[in-house]
This record gives C-alpha cells, sequence and structure tokens, in this order.
C-alpha cells in the first residue's frame, strides 16, 4: 500500500443487527430491578477526522468490536451499572442489639443479553442483569436476602464475608443448592467492610459463575468514612462464547469496548474511587492499568489505609478485588484496561474522559448520561444514603 | 416364442392426459412440501438450537493493513458474523453484501488488521450465538497482484514445468524408434505405470481442494463421478465411427488431454502456493516438476513409433500436454477458485484412465503378436520402472 485508503470512512455502517426475536427473556418479567432504564444514548460524535484512516471507528481506533450494543434491548446498561447500587430496603425493624435489618430481593433466571456488538449469550443472570444488583450496605446492618429461583438450573448465593455456615450456599451443607420454582432467605451480619463478591456456589462452579451468576457485594465502614469521591463499580468479567474453557469476549460490566465508545466522564482533580473485582474464569489472572496517572489500592477494601500506594498496575487473581483511588491531573482522554493485552483488545479496555468542570455537562451527554448519573455517582456510600432516607 | 400382449398393455404413446398423470405426483409433492413449511408438518417438537456453519473459501491480503475473506455459509440455516478477532484482537473490517449470510450465500470480509509480513496470524470469526470459525495465515506475503511482470513470470513458470520437460521426453522419439518391438512394449508398459501414477495423484490432489469445498458441493463424491463420467464420455467418443480400435495419433492425443489437465493441477497448485506466499518453495519446486515431468513426454511419443505422425502434430500434442500447466499457474496465482479446480482435475482423472485402458489394450496387443503372456517380466519391468521413476522424481515435489 503506497498510500492511505479513503472513502472508507463514509462506508462504515454500524452493524445493528436484528436478532429481538431470537432474545428469550424466560422469566425477567419476575426480575425486580433497581435502576430506571436510561435511554438509548446516541453515538457519540468523533473529534477529529478520521477520513482517511481504513477500518477506524468512532473512538479513532480500528482494533475493537464493531458496532454498538442494544442496552435497551439488553435491560441494563453497562454505564449505569457503575454507579448503580442496590441499597435494599430498611424494614424499620432492628436486631436484638439494634442494629438495622436491610432486605434485598435477588432472583435467578435464564436471559439472552448482548455481550459484544451482535453477540448473543445464553446467561444465568441475578436480577436480569450480568454481573447482578449492586448490593451495598453498612457495616454491622443484618442483611435479609429474599432468593428465588426462576431459572432452569439449581442455583445458590455464596457471600464473601463472616457468616454462619448454613448462610454459606454451597451444595449439600445445609439448605445447599436452590431448586427451580424454589426460594430461601439468606440472613447475616455485613461483616468486614471492604469490597467483596456474591456469586452462585452451585454445581459446576465454574459453569454457574462464568454464566454469568455474579455481583458486586460492597459494605461500607460505620465509623470513620473514606473521603468524598466519584464511585464507579467495575467487574472485570468475560464470556467463552462457544464453551471451549476460553474465553472470547472480555468487559468491565459485561458489554466489550463499550467505555471505548463511551468514556467515562470525571472531573480534574477530583478524587475517583473505583471497586474493583475479578470474576474472570478460565484465565488464573487479571489485571487493571490506568494511562498517565498513579493510584493508592487497597488490597479487598478491608483497610482505610492503602495496601499498594503511588502504583499504575494491580493484578487480581480469580475473585480478587479492592479499592483503587486516583486524581485526575490533567484534561484529556486516559485509557484503562486490562495489562494482558490479549484481554484488552478482545473488549476489556475504556477510557475515562477527564474534564474541567465547565465542560463536565457536555462529557456526560457524550457519554449518553445525565445529571442523575453524576448524583449518584457522588453519593455511593450506603452511610450516606440511609442518612438522607 | 412371443407372447401376444394385449392392446390394453401395449405402450400408446404419450397422449395430453398421460403427461397430466405425469404431475401428480409433483402436485401432491407440492403440497405435502407447502403443509410443513406453514405447519411445520407436526415436527414442531423435533426443533433443536440453531446450527451455524460456514466455509472459509480464501483469504487474501491484497495490500498491506488489509486481509480479506470469502465466507460461504454452507450450514441449514443463515448465520450472522458481527465481529471478527485477529490473533485474539478485536479489528474494525467491512462485510460485502452483509454481515448476515443467507444459507449457500456468501460474504467478503475485508479486515483493517496490520499484518505482518513473514508471520503468521490467525482470524477468527464470531457469530451472532457465539460460535467461532477460525482460519490461518501461515505466512503473511502480499497476495500477488496481476501485473504484466508477474504474468509474464508466472507464464515462465508454467512454461518450465510444463513445456520443457515432456518437449524434452518427447525428443526420445527418434531413439524409440530404433527399438525392438520387445523392447517398445517395455516403454509403452512403463507408459502405463506412470499414468497409473498420474491417475493416483490427479485423484489425491482433487480429493485435496474437495475437502476444502463448503460441504453442499459433496467434494469426494463430486470427485468420483465426475471422473467416471469423464471416463465414459471419452470411451464412447473414442468409439465413434471406429469398430473398437483406437489410432496411435488418437490414443496419443488423448494421453496428451489426461496429462494436460493433470498438469493444469500442477500449475494451479504452483501458482496458489506462489499466492499463498509459499514463493520461497518456488525455485526447488520448478526444478522438481520438471525433472518429474520429461517421462510424460515419453508417454505420449510411445503410440505413435510406428506412425510419424509429422512435426505438426508433435508440436501440438506438445502444447495439449504441457500448455495447462502455464494456464493452471495463471489461474492458481491470480484467480483461484477451489471448485473450478476441483472439477478440472476430477476430468483429469477420468481422462488418464481412460489412456491407461487404451495403452494397455495396445501392449495387450503387441505383446500377443510376440507370442507371449500379457503379465511378462519385460511388460512388468516397465510398469513398475513407470511408476518409480514419477515415484522418485516426485520426492522433489512433495512436502
Amino acid at each position: 500500500m503506497t498510500e492511505p485508503r479513503r472513502s472508507n470512512w463514509t462506508r462504515r455502517k454500524f452493524l445493528g443487527v436484528g436478532l429481538g426475536g431470537t432474545a428469550s427473556f424466560l422469566g425477567v418479567s419476575l426480575f425486580n430491578r433497581s435502576a430506571p432504564l436510561q435511554q438509548e444514548p446516541p453515538l457519540p460524535t468523533p473529534t477529529h477526522d478520521m477520513g482517511d484512516m481504513p477500518g477506524m471507528t468512532h473512538s479513532g481506533m480500528s482494533g475493537m468490536l464493531v458496532g454498538a450494543v442494544d442496552h435497551e434491548r439488553n435491560g441494563f446498561d453497562p454505564m449505569q451499572m457503575l454507579v448503580d447500587w442496590d441499597y435494599g430496603t430498611l424494614t424499620g425493624e432492628t436486631t436484638e442489639d439494634g442494629r438495622p435489618i436491610r432486605e434485598y430481593n435477588i432472583s435467578a433466571g435464564d436471559i439472552e443479553i448482548e455481550i459484544a456488538p451482535g453477540v448473543f449469550f445464553p446467561a444465568w443472570a441475578f436480577n436480569g442483569r450480568v454481573p447482578g444488583p449492586s448490593i451495598r450496605c453498612v457495616e454491622g446492618d443484618r442483611l435479609r436476602i429474599n432468593f428465588s429461583n426462576f431459572g432452569s438450573h439449581p442455583h445458590t448465593l455464596h457471600f464473601h464475608g463472616f457468616h454462619p455456615a448454613e448462610m454459606d450456599g454451597v451444595d449439600g451443607e445445609y439448605r445447599g443448592e436452590i431448586n427451580p420454582g424454589e426460594s430461601f432467605v439468606y440472613e447475616f451480619d455485613a461483616d468486614p467492610f471492604g469490597c467483596h463478591l456474591y456469586h452462585c456456589h452451585a454445581l459446576p462452579l465454574r459453569r454457574h459463575i462464568h454464566k454469568g451468576m455474579y455481583g458486586a457485594f460492597v459494605i461500607d465502614p460505620l465509623g470513620e468514612q473514606r473521603p468524598p469521591a466519584r464511585e464507579l463499580m467495575m467487574i472485570m468479567n468475560a464470556f467463552d462464547t462457544n464453551f471451549d474453557a476460553a474465553n472470547e469476549i472480555y468487559a468491565v460490566n459485561t458489554v466489550g469496548h463499550e467505555f471505548m465508545r463511551r468514556p467515562i466522564p470525571i472531573k480534574v482533580g477530583e478524587l475517583v474511587r473505583i471497586y474493583l473485582i475479578n470474576i474472570v474464569e478460565f484465565d488464573l489472572i487479571n489485571s487493571f492499568h490506568l494511562h498517565a496517572h498513579f493510584f493508592d489500592y487497597y488490597d479487598t477494601g478491608t483497610t482505610l489505609t492503602p495496601t499498594l500506594r503511588t502504583v499504575d498496575t494491580i493484578m487480581q487473581a480469580q475473585g480478587q478485588r479492592g479499592i483503587i483511588e486516583f486524581r485526575p491531573r490533567y484534561p484529556g482522554r486516559y485509557m484503562f484496561h486490562a495489562h494482558v493485552s490479549e484481554f484488552a483488545e478482545l473488549g476489556w479496555m475504556g477510557f475515562f474522559n477527564a474534564v474541567n468542570e465547565a465542560d463536565y455537562p457536555a462529557a456526560l451527554a457524550e457519554a449518553g448520561l445525565d445529571e442523575q448519573w453524576d448524583v449518584k455517582a457522588m453519593n455511593g456510600s450506603a452511610v450516606r444514603v440511609s442518612e438522607d432516607s | 416364442m412371443t407372447t401376444q400382449t394385449t392392446p390394453n398393455n401395449a405402450p400408446t404413446g404419450l397422449s395430453g392426459a398421460a403427461w397430466i398423470l405425469a404431475l401428480v405426483p409433483f402436485i401432491l409433492l407440492g403440497v405435502i412440501l407447502t403443509w410443513i413449511v406453514i405447519s411445520g408438518g407436526g415436527l414442531t417438537e423435533l426443533s433443536g438450537p440453531p446450527v451455524e456453519q460456514v466455509a472459509i473459501e480464501r483469504v487474501t491480503l491484497p495490500e498491506p493493513g488489509v486481509i480479506r475473506v470469502e465466507i460461504v455459509n454452507d450450514g441449514p440455516q443463515t448465520v450472522t458474523i458481527p465481529q471478527v478477532f485477529v490473533d485474539d484482537a478485536y479489528f474494525g473490517f467491512d462485510a460485502e453484501p452483509s454481515t448476515t449470510i443467507p444459507r449457500l450465500g456468501r460474504a467478503i470480509y475485508t479486515i483493517y488488521y496490520p499484518w505482518v509480513a513473514e508471520e503468521a496470524h490467525t482470524i477468527v470469526f464470531l457469530s451472532s450465538l457465539g460460535a467461532t470459525f477460525e482460519t490461518a495465515v501461515a505466512v503473511a506475503v502480499e497476495t500477488p497482484q496481476l501485473s504484466t511482470n508477474l504474468f509474464l513470470q508466472f507464464g515462465l513458470v508454467g512454461l518450465y514445468v510444463g513445456i520443457v520437460p515432456v518437449g524434452l521426453g518427447m525428443l526420445w522419439y527418434p531413439f524409440m524408434r530404433r527399438l525392438s518391438r520387445s523392447a517398445m512394449n517395455f516403454i509403452l508398459a512403463l507408459t502405463v505405470g506412470l499414468l497409473v501414477y498420474l491417475a493416483i495423484g490427479t485423484w489425491l490432489d482433487a480429493n485435496e481442494f474437495a475437502l476444502g469445498l463448503p460441504a453442499f458441493w459433496q467434494g469426494v463424491p463430486l470427485v468420483i463421478i465426475i471422473a467416471v463420467i469423464s471416463l465414459g464420455v471419452l470411451l464412447a467418443v473414442g468409439n465413434i465411427g471406429r469398430k473398437g480400435e483406437s489410432t496411435p495419433l488418437g490414443i496419443a492425443y488423448r494421453i496428451s488431454l489426461g496429462i494436460g489437465l493433470h498438469n493444469l493441477g500442477e500449475g494451479l497448485a504452483i501458482g496458489a502456493a506462489f499466492a499463498s506466499g509459499q514463493g520461497a518453495l518456488g525455485t526447488f519446486l520448478i526444478l522438481g516438476f520438471t525433472l518429474h515431468n520429461v517421462t510424460e513426454g515419453v508417454g505420449i511419443a510411445s503410440p505413435i513409433v510406428r506412425q510419424n505422425p509429422g512435426l505438426r502434430h508433435f508440436a501440438l500434442l506438445l502444447l495439449i500436454a504441457g500448455g495447462p500447466a502455464i494456464l493452471g499457474t495463471w489461474i492458481g496465482g491470480f484467480a483461484f477458485d477451489p471448485v473450478s479446480a476441483t472439477i478440472f482435475l476430477a476430468i483429469g482423472v477420468g481422462a488418464i484412465l481412460q489412456v491407461v485402458w487404451e495403452v494397455g489394450k495396445l501392449v495387450a496387443r503387441d505383446t500377443e503378436k510376440l507370442g507371449k503372456p500379457l503379465v511378462n517380466w519385460v511388460n512388468l519391468g516397465g510398469f513398475v520402472v513407470g511408476i518409480a521413476l514419477m515415484y522418485f522424481t516426485a520426492f522433489m515435489v512433495k512436502f
């Protein structure tokens, strides 16, 4: 090739795939959705002309998935999942020693989800979304979780945290697996504070996890609080679409390369806090790398002082998680991705869009978000939410 | 004694009413098919999950930064391929006419991937239901584009592989004319041997292409069917206007035709090897084929030792046998099509089998005139030497 190809840009089609008829939403109507659905965002406009480069997509890169996912049909949006916490309902009752009882409803079901533009995956999901609802509560709360199984297989809820053995959600022990059509109430105290997770522990375990049965479980400390910040929940997950024990799509919050198309709007100088969880199956480790910045890291989030300071890459094994804190220094777009290049190029790669205060509304609009998203992002803590209500 | 047939049982010729009778099964078939399509034919319980299947026909690297892949949907249902990754990285692409490919339909994917010269790449197509279809570029080399220079060079390759060795082999003609009848039988038996080797080789080459074809072509049986039909047609043509006896010149022409089709296949393989980046094999491969094909000239000249047909016929025989190597190299290098390659090679198998039969008869007749049994040490020796010559010279062209 002696000169760059022209005119490809104009021919580039964004491939909307009309497979709505094949999507089966079995039992999904029974799921409770905690977040109102965001309107389908418009495609971001290119910031500069890429017309003379072949294969360019709107983000200015050719090395990524082609097209856009229909979040409305999926019933969830990875961008909303960043800030969308399920605080349950404070029943008004208290334990004998006066601690509040917080009640959650979680149902398991079968659902087909679009994990990359035009690519559908037969998921098992909690509350009709993958990852499941991001449970958030305060240290010491008594949690009561009403679990119903509307799926085609037995499932359980297994929380990472202190709890009695009968609440462990493990096959063959105590109540064990909850069969289709059955329900069970898990009840235990939120302890210790930190960035945890829950997942199905029915057998075979690997299949139940990688089909989508996991979610964030964040316990805010009761005493000294973490400083206010823009809080984002990121679950690093992946999908083995052809069931050959290797993943075809990697992502944060399910949809591959979503944050490449829609950079996450953050403000220069503010504290950004990421609750990061790795639930990828088949691959032993995953990692998080942030461009042009260094951050503090709180492994498992069980401490208020960092376990690692001033790093730009951290590694997480399967089921490992932690909290990342950083302050954007300069305006601009900064990539974040697994430093396992393969995962990044198979979908686990995104952008932050750091802007000054005045430009923030425009940055929100570019990502198809409204002010409400900003409000939620700035008020994630369950302690704050409890105080407000 | 003849049986008296009653008028009722005698064929009465086809009247209008008879034609309507012939249509009855068709009409009923139409009704049943329509019913099954509309109602599911009571088989709705049997409908399973979707089956996705495609055949990846051709991968080319037309320019740096571009990989082009032709896909044929040979499965039972429409397939949608919305994403493509190369070496575990999703990349942008254009699909013509669409990412949704109907059954028996075709799509060309142009992937904008910066491939690396002389290295390997794996291309994976991801379907809407998550199935993956994989193909590989073993050695990345820019696919040759049609240019005068390259056209001439490929022509030259065909010349070395086809015309030169066949011509050289024919130059033994004056020597063969001086041979005794017994020695000549040895040469004819040698021709049978080399033709048997060529029939086997051509059949295997045809199968190699046939296995890569989309399933609906039924490649392997197709090769056998075409070979049998070609053999039949050539035998029938050979019998026109004569009473079973072929003229020696006629046999020589048919040997030329069979060998020509075989050399077309060799040309295709060489051209395709250059096109797919295995050009490094080139010189050695050409050397090997030149040596390998010399014997073919002997085979063509052997039936006509007792009847010199003149220079004009020799030139034509040479062109028919050697020329297709040039044609094959061009097609293989610039416009390779596995379907026509399979068909041509299958015809070649039939054509070669037909001359095996003809030359075999010639050997049988001449041996009979000498008053010897058909399988004697001279004939068997010729046959074995013919096969051995082809077999051992092929060491240089098989990888």
